[in-house]
């Protein structure tokens, strides 16, 4: 195959690029190599303009970006969209993802012209059913957890972790309390809890787990100090399991003069049977993209509304919305405000829309039988697999996740990861891999309540056969992994070392010696 | 419940399988008093109808802008969306896939990002674009911290001519700051940015077209920021200015945010939007987001995968250069395929027809007596400074069933400067009726 200095095949359609699909699997050209300048799919006067007001800032050049006619683009997006695997066409059973169904209901009133086709910006009189939504939203989230406040604005989940931690340290310093600077985070947590606590100015402390998985109120006990502002608490933790003392931890952090920021990103496994704020936390956010059934569209949009317990109330972002004489105010300044605002307007509402639809739909009977069904499917997984799986904290009945490690893979030449692949074979998805990083390993599987009990009894049939395989020395099904897929493993050394990340004419690379 | 999937002999045999006597032993670890010991205010499940019923009188409360005469912008603009666009963003495939952290079986979504970096680089006129960010405001919070970190320096100038919700976010990322400037708002387009910039200074950004709607001179500006070390950021909110004017790249800029949402996004009361962010190739590895790239598989065979990704969170943890872990996938593919539909020459020609509608609108309302038309340079958007105080006024107008605009007040409230100025926009939506009905409830108002 010819190639340029990119790696690239330069030639479309040649026979290297077909090779790995298949006849309803075509490879798919680029949009820049079937496309030009010329063609477009949208039909719009062409205007003479005989006069501008662009004060001499008109663009000279080309800007060389390829059009399609809207033939071209249907088949173009279709014959992309087939390389992609995604809940409705398969099972997800990614730990720490909550990848459940997605009803299109949601779909269907987020599309309602009065709530899709309204601006941010009109008056506050021509939009309250839109500020009525929001409320009836906040009341859901605040009930559901029972907490004092709710800001719904977060753009995402770390997005709302940011928030509940600015606020915490807007809360710290009102009380005279900004020189502490250390903030608690366990081990197993998720890398965005690190993260968005080092952003805002605070060092990480990591607090060990337990030989159970999960974290010993004693070792928080011995971490705190007056230095410490908070402590970063994931429940149910990133090993699937309940906190036991979560209600001594939270006491504990509090006699300290800190506060608990939970990381709600399992709330899946117990909305309408556990409220958080029953377990003293004072912030967490709840991704409506994971817990509320909204679409992950291949990585967003999400979002991240965050519930404040009465300490941390006020000191929520703009905006919010109070109840005036004649309706609803939405509130968009308030003078000398601690935290101000977190992002232009007033957050996801066509997350908000999904979200309440699945709210409504579901009720609070049908949420606690949701989160009973995830935590149901994930025992059942673990029952079925633990004699074939090595489990690695068998102590406790596990909760929407289950947590297999690798250490039944030793000896057979087969890696976690090449394991993962070989279900693409199967068509699953592969679980999450080597996280939590507190288990050498793991693999991570939420089937989440969307599974049929026919699903996950082919599931664990499959991971069964599998992990027989693996042991049986079969080491091929494994290492060429995947072999069904429209693409075998990706080089990604490559892409990192010599970073290709958009498309350039041919004519104006260099060419080397084909 | 229609989404569950289990009858209740299928959950039985499953506990038996367990070994757990009922649910409730699932949740033996947690404490007793935590567990059910509440009853929830709220309602019980619920069929499809009833549930559509409900949403849809919420919805029927609210005025949609489709509904009559609308010239709101400052940010969030309304454009003609082509049917196409919304089909396909909702098949399954795109709509239900999750991140491509797996590209075996993410080949689409993932040409579908090289593509859309592709777009936004060339719209943007620099050597590369990330996979998106949430929206333009938390983007330009992001640009203002990367360019700290790459000119290790501190100071940064944010023009009075960005957008306040831009300026507001930046205040929180960088709270009590003390290298922060803002300048005052600028509502006729004078700035005196320049004169900020120091040998400290890490960037200076700059909107355009501003907050009011004028075009700003990036050159003098990125030559003024380079000539001290500085780096030029551009926030652009209407992306379909890129159509028409001088793209950033060409004139200077070091970091391009954009909001994205005009191309292929509903209005949807201001979310989900899309952030662009572009660069230089130089910057790449500070940029944060997620980056999608070319490489080749075990068979030789062209294919995409993110990369780079030692800069997140997942990865780096503490150390990451932000904390972001989703970008506005869904979104990008949206605007990718109103792109890809436009073309140059759609693209364009749509510019073109924003401008020479905002040409007749700014005429419209110069002939209007009591209302003064601020600036001399536009792209499809003005500021005018009425007779009266801008927000009875506009609330006036809403009730005669038109959304004239947005009272800068609203955004800047306190400020006497703007009390009475209204920032309006005209698309390729706007109609000569539209504009007609506008001027003549103005003079109503105004007489």
């Amino acid at each position: 195959m010819s190639m340029n200095n990119q790696g690239r095949p330069t030639g479309v359609g040649t026979a290297g690029t077909i090779a790995s699909g298949s006849a309803l699997l075509p490879d798919e050209p680029l949009l820049f190599e079937i496309g030009d300048t010329e063609h477009s799919g949208v039909d719009l006067p062409e205007i003479d303009l005989a006069e501008d007001r662009l004060g001499g800032f008109a663009r000279k050049s080309k800007l060389d970006l390829a059009g399609l006619t809207e033939p071209e683009a249907m088949r173009h997006y279709v014959r992309l969209s087939r390389l992609n695997h995604s809940i409705d066409s398969g099972m997800y059973p990614l730990g720490s993802c909550t990848m459940k169904h997605n009803p299109r209901l949601n779909e269907k009133m987020a599309r309602l012209p009065g709530f899709s086709d309204i601006h941010p910006l009109q008056p506050v009189s021509t939009v309250q059913g839109a500020l009525e939504l929001m409320n009836q939203l906040s009341h859901w989230l605040m009930t559901l957890t029972n907490t004092a406040a709710v800001a719904l604005s977060p753009k995402a989940g770390a997005h709302g972790e940011l928030l509940g931690m600015m606020a915490i340290k807007a809360a710290q310093e009102a009380k005279g309390e900004a020189h502490r600077k250390i903030v608690l985070v366990p081990e197993s947590a998720h890398g965005t809890n690190p993260a968005t606590a080092a952003f805002l100015g605070y060092s990480v402390k990591p607090v060990p787990a337990r030989d159970d998985g999960t974290v010993d109120v004693e070792a928080v006990k011995a971490a705190l100090s007056p230095e410490v502002a908070a402590i970063m608490l994931t429940n149910p933790n990133t090993c699937g399991l309940f906190e036991p003392q979560v209600i001594e931890i939270a006491k504990a952090v509090h006699e300290a003069g800190a506060f608990f920021y939970c990381d709600g990103a399992n709330f899946n496994a117990i909305m309408g049977v556990v409220r958080p704020g029953d377990l003293g936390i004072d912030a967490m956010h709840i991704n409506l993209h994971k817990t509320f059934s909204t679409p992950h569209g291949g990585g967003g949009p999400g979002a991240g509304p965050v519930v404040l317990s009465e300490a941390l109330a006020p000191f929520a972002p703009v905006p919010f919305i109070k109840r005036v004489q004649d309706g609803l105010d939405l509130v968009e300044h308030v003078e000398e405000q601690a935290l101000g605002r977190v992002t232009a307007f007033h957050g996801q509402m066509g997350m908000y829309v999904r979200a309440l639809t699945y709210m409504l739909s579901h009720g609070a009977d049908g949420l606690a039988q949701a989160a009973e069904d995830a935590v149901l499917n994930a025992n059942y997984i673990k029952a079925r697999l633990e004699h074939l799986f090595s489990v690695p904290f068998p102590d406790y009945p596990t909760m929407h996740e289950a947590l297999f490690d690798d250490s039944f893979l030793k000896g057979t030449g087969v890696t976690t990861l090449d394991f993962a692949k070989a279900m693409i074979d199967e068509g699953f998805h592969p679980m999450t891999m080597y996280f939590p990083l507190v288990v050498h390993g793991a693999m991570l599987v939420e089937p989440t309540e969307s599974e049929s009990k026919q699903t996950l009894d082919r599931f664990c049939d499959v991971m069964a056969d599998l992990a027989s395989d693996a042991k049986a020395g079969n080491t091929e099904r494994f290492t060429a992994a995947p072999m069904k897929a429209p693409r075998r493993r990706l080089d990604e050394t490559r892409a990192a070392r010599q970073p290709v990340l958009k498309w350039e004419r041919p004519d104006d690379l260099p060419q080397v010696a084909e | 419940m229609r989404y569950l999937p289990h009858s209740a002999h299928e959950r039985a045999e499953m506990l038996g399988v367990i070994g757990a006597p009922d649910i409730d032993a699932l949740f033996s670890a947690v404490p007793k008093p935590a567990l059910k010991n509440f009853s929830l205010d709220l309602p019980a499940h619920s069929p499809e109808f009833l549930v559509e019923a409900h949403m849809r009188a919420l919805a029927g409360r609210n005025h949609a802008a489709g509904d009559g005469p609308f010239f709101v912008g400052a940010g969030a603009y309304r454009h003609h969306i082509p049917a196409t666009v919304d089909h396909l963003i909702q098949r399954s495939e795109w709509l239900t896939a999750y991140t491509p952290y797996q590209p075996e079986i993410s080949q689409g979504t993932l040409q579908m990002l090289f593509e859309f970096q592709t777009q936004v680089a060339k719209i943007t006129g620099m050597d590369v674009a990330n996979a998106s960010l949430y929206d333009g405001s938390t983007g330009t919070a992001e640009a203002v911290l990367m360019a700290r970190r790459l000119t290790r320096k501190n100071k940064i100038v944010l023009s009075g001519g960005l957008h306040p919700h831009y300026r507001d976010v930046v205040k929180a990322y960088l709270k009590d700051d003390p290298d922060l400037v803002c300048l005052s708002p600028s509502p006729t387009g004078q700035g005196d940015i320049l004169e900020q910039i120091d040998g400290n200074t890490a960037a200076i950004v700059i909107q355009t077209p501003d907050f009011y709607g004028h075009l700003r001179d990036l050159k003098s500006a990125a030559d003024a920021a380079h000539a001290q070390g500085a780096l030029l950021i551009v926030v652009v909110t209407e992306v379909v200015s890129l159509g028409l004017l001088e793209a950033p790249g060409a004139l200077g800029a070091d970091i391009v945010v954009a909001e994205g949402q005009s191309i292929g996004n509903a209005l949807n009361f201001g979310g989900p939007y899309l952030g662009l962010m572009a660069t230089r190739r130089d910057f790449i590895r500070q940029m944060p987001g997620r980056l999608c790239g070319e490489t080749v598989d075990a068979d030789g065979n062209r294919g995409f995968v993110l990369t780079l990704s030692t800069r997140e969170q997942h990865i780096r943890r503490e150390k990451a250069t932000s904390n972001i872990c989703t970008n506005s996938g869904l979104c990008a593919l949206a605007f990718s395929i109103h792109m890809a539909l436009l073309g140059e020459a759609g693209f364009t020609r749509l510019a073109r027809l924003n401008h020479a509608n905002a040409i007749r609108l700014a005429d419209a309302l110069a002939g209007v007596p009591g209302v003064e038309v601020l600036n001399k340079t536009f792209f499809n958007e003005m500021t005018i400074r009425t007779a009266q105080p801008a927000a009875g006024l506009v609330e006036r107008l809403a009730r005669r069933g038109i959304l004239a605009g947005v009272p800068a007040s609203r955004l800047l409230p306190g400020d006497p400067e703007v009390e009475n100025l209204i920032i309006l926009a005209a698309t390729e939506l706007t109609t000569e009726a539209d504009i007609a009905a506008l001027v003549a409830a103005l003079m109503e108002e105004l007489a």
